[in-house]
């Protein structure tokens, strides 16, 4: 590197803020403060990896990490009240400390090494010379969707399993915690709803957008599930729409989309010509951009499920069983 | 190398919040807390992945790891997701408000049990 790189003071304040700002997201004393530092955090962490040449996975983390993951945390915070339990008590903590402290020093001289030392190219190369038989021309969608795949699909499987755990967990919930009761249960006023009729449109819009960029440039079915998982939130907080207990069998279906069209092109792929997940170049695009659309449904619906929780219906048969 | 380049310093600050995140989750007896601890863990360990995929010259950038860290980041969320049902349920246990206290608890018999306030979040 020659010369003095002009971001350098921005790099290094990023980073610092990093720091404090994660000591003070586990050092805050009110959950309230906890959360929204979290979220600020989130943010910060994005503009980090912008800056380290990943746009796809700022994307993913402001999206997911600090904006779906941050509506899960407030949507848990109301079920929490009165004081916290006490941290570990001292020695415990001072041994853990040192534990810590050597693993990260240890971990440290690797990223010292791997830092200064001329790089190896690792796989940038396969993946270039590979990208035109990939149906995509945008890199990290092209590991997604097709070099990787099978890594995908089990992402894909893990948010079903995760949105199954959900309800089973919540289904002991009174219904009085249901952040999708409605406005009037949240007390929500005229400016939720008027929010949501301007917003609501453009995030949709934005969603597709990020889906149908994801084949040339940063986005993709990720970051479109995030954005339009938001709409979902939003349009039940504003009560532009209630889930209700018949639309369960819908949901369950949207859950399923996703795994379901991607394990049935790997199938297709594998009994016809190629192998399961090779797809044919001139098939490439459409097959990805239809597993992407069904992936994307899934994601959007399985995100807003898991901050609802409870699934949308008063579960009243265990209710008689006790006396 | 005489200037830091960003990879140093967002891999030094990466293994900062690696740290931070650890001894956190292993220390904290609340469990949102100790929740928020692993998620920064992850984050830290993310940041080394983007940071061995750095390159000074943008097309070299790799971008396996970044598609790794994106399913890392869905995995995470998916994980939080259920961490938080399970919170929120224990919390309703303990203040005895659950609609489904289950078979074996019994709260009816040990009220002591179930809202025991030691455990509290």
């Amino acid at each position: 590197m020659s010369g003095i790189d002009p971001m350098l003071p921005f790099d290094v304040a990023l980073a610092l803020a990093l720091v404090a700002l994660s000591w003070a997201v586990l050092a805050a004393a009110d959950r309230f403060a906890m959360v929204v530092l979290f979220i600020v955090l989130g943010l910060m962490v994005a503009l980090a990896w912008v800056r380290l040449g990943a746009p796809d996975v700022a994307l993913a983390e402001a999206a997911i990490g600090a904006g779906v993951t941050g509506a899960l945390l407030l949507a848990t915070l109301r079920h929490l009240r009165g004081p916290e339990a006490a941290p570990a008590p001292g020695p415990v903590r001072w041994s853990v400390a040192a534990l810590v402290a050597g693993v990260t020093v240890a971990l440290g001289a690797v990223v010292v090494a791997v830092a200064t030392a001329p790089r190896p190219e690792g796989l940038a190369g396969p993946v270039r010379d590979n990208l035109p038989a990939s149906g995509v021309e945008h890199a990290v969608t092209a590991v997604l969707l097709n070099f990787r795949a099978h890594d995908t699909l089990m992402e894909v499987v893990v948010l079903l399993i995760a949105v199954i755990v959900v309800w089973a967990v919540d289904r002991g919930l009174a219904a009085a915690h249901d952040p999708a009761a409605g406005p009037e249960a949240d007390g929500l006023g005229p400016v939720q709803a008027g929010y949501a009729r301007l917003a609501l449109p453009a995030a949709v819009v934005l969603g597709i957008y990020l889906l149908w960029a994801g084949a040339h440039a940063p986005g993709g079915a990720f970051q479109a599930g995030a954005v339009l998982s938001a709409v979902g939130i939003m349009a039940v907080l504003a009560g532009r729409w209630r889930p209700e207990a018949h639309h369960r069998a819908w949901a369950r279906a949207v859950f399923g989309l996703g795994a379901a069209v991607f394990v049935l092109v790997a199938l297709g792929v594998g009994l016809g010509p190629g192998v399961a997940y090779e797809y044919p170049p001139h098939l490439a695009k459409p097959l990805i951009l239809a597993i992407e659309a069904a992936v994307t449904l899934s994601i959007a619906a399985t995100l807003a499920a898991l901050f609802f929780g409870r699934e949308p219906a008063p579960v009243s048969r265990s209710r008689g069983r006790r006396p | 190398m005489s200037v830091p380049g960003p990879d140093l310093i967002y891999g030094v600050a990466g293994l900062g919040m690696f740290g931070l995140g650890l001894h956190h989750a292993m220390t904290a007896a609340a469990p949102l807390r100790r929740v928020l601890a692993l998620k920064i863990c992850a984050i830290g360990a993310s940041f080394l992945l983007i940071v061995a995929a750095w390159r000074v010259a943008p097309g070299a950038i790799d971008a396996v790891p970044h598609a790794l860290v994106i399913t890392g980041i869905v995995v995470m969320v998916s994980a939080m997701a259920v961490a938080l049902a399970l919170i929120r349920r224990i919390r309703a246990l303990q203040d005895g408000e659950d609609t489904q206290p289950g078979h074996t608890q019994a709260g009816d018999t040990q009220p002591g049990h179930t809202r025991n306030r030691e455990g509290r979040q």
